[in-house]
């Protein structure tokens, strides 16, 4: 979804404020809010696409003021009411662990390969970054299949498609105003990718 | 209601419902404020500055690299793989996430707030040269920058490169000078800190 999540390239949000020694948990609350989405992924309340779809839905004002452990604490809260409202027990899952799953196809790109992301503007979860849709790259490294999250957050099933990192030179991204000799590789699913003829 | 008064809340409920233990919760704060940190990076950066083969394993697959070293257990069980890139006289390497704040606990634990920062995460991918020289790291224009947005369940770490005048030091002096944000990519390593 196009939400306030999507932040690669934004403008307006100043200098990056780097405290040395800064408290990992400066709140108390903050620390067991970690430790509760932690137990409560583990135990089945969602599964972490699903999560962190929870956080982007989150309103965009609530979403900059409420902090890290703020977004995590209304995702909690999110998919509390939206999951835990009846008698029925929450199926724990069979196992958590790695995203990692076999198919049973090859890979549909090879290092070296140039590709281009599609343009699309999803309503729901996706890992494809708005600054990189439509855009140039050439595959960096193969990794094996994963979890998709696109369909893995609303639980319409995992769907394992291969992993791709791929290379996007700044310029593809940012126009000729870009930093010189600067590449940025992103993280993406197979159906986000098309052949560049 | 205050955050504090909301999260009482919450874990009430998902303790009524059966998800959640509040003594469990106590013991992963605690284990997250004492256990969990940058240290276990620091030590796979030693280890691989002092051996050659150790350091070719890491930088091809760095998840069953760390496990030689007793590290990646399950802080991280959903994670695909761990990949480390190695900073060089020619490269230098950043992480980042934009979309949410994916980091690698297995060996730095929890991330900093600032990289949590949406000043952070905005820029790093659109200026990074500015950001890092904002940072008090400046990069000669020979350089290349390499930013890695960590997009799916891979995670990052950067190899910073071996500061000079370290060549008698042992494994624990050698871990001592490596930092975590050096290991995030914002800042390079020097003999005294």
């Amino acid at each position: 979804m196009n939400g306030i999540h999507d932040m690669g390239g934004m403008h307006g949000f100043g200098a990056v404020d780097r405290r040395p020694d800064e408290a990992l948990f400066p709140e108390a609350w903050q620390g067991r809010v970690c430790a509760l989405a932690g137990y409560a992924i583990g135990a089945g309340l969602a599964n972490l696409d699903a999560f962190r779809h929870a956080v982007e839905r989150m309103p965009a004002d609530r979403y900059l003021a409420d902090g890290y452990y703020g977004r995590w604490l209304y995702a909690l809260e999110t998919l509390a009411a939206e999951r835990l409202g009846g008698d029925a027990a929450v199926e724990r899952p069979d196992h958590v662990g790695s995203v990692v799953r076999e198919v049973d196809r090859e890979a549909r790109f090879a290092v070296g390969d140039a590709v281009r992301t599609w343009n699309r503007h999803p309503q729901g979860h996706t890992r494809l970054p708005g600054y990189a849709r439509d855009r140039r790259g050439v595959i960096a490294e193969v990794h094996p299949a994963c979890v998709y999250p696109d369909t893995n957050a609303d639980d319409r099933g995992e769907s394992p498609e291969y992993l791709y990192t791929v290379a996007f030179d700044s310029r593809e991204l940012w126009g000729e105003e870009a930093e010189a000799a600067a590449t940025v590789y992103i993280d993406l699913f197979e159906p986000y990718l098309e052949v560049l003829e | 209601m205050t955050m504090a008064l909301r999260t009482e809340a919450i874990e009430t409920l998902l303790v009524e419902k059966g998800l959640v233990k509040s003594a469990a919760v106590d013991a992963l704060v605690e284990r997250y404020e004492q256990d969990i940190g940058p240290l276990r990076g620091a030590r796979v950066v030693a280890k691989a500055w002092t051996d050659p083969k150790f350091r070719a394993r890491l930088l091809e697959d760095g998840m069953p690299a760390i496990r030689e070293l007793g590290f990646g257990d399950n802080t991280d069980a959903h994670v695909a793989r761990l990949v480390v890139k190695e900073n060089t006289e020619s490269v230098h390497n950043l992480i980042v996430c934009t979309l949410c704040s994916c980091y690698p606990w297995a060996v730095l634990g929890l991330p900093p707030a600032w990289y949590k920062s949406p000043a952070y995460r905005s820029r790093a991918v659109r200026e990074p040269r500015r950001l890092l020289a904002e940072l008090g790291l400046d990069l000669s224009p020979d350089v290349e920058v390499r930013v890695w947005d960590s997009s799916a369940e891979v995670r990052y770490m950067v190899l910073p490169q071996r500061p000079e005048g370290t060549d008698g030091l042992g494994a624990e002096e050698l871990t001592d000078l490596v930092t975590r944000d050096s290991m995030i990519g914002v800042e390079r390593l020097q003999r005294t800190r």
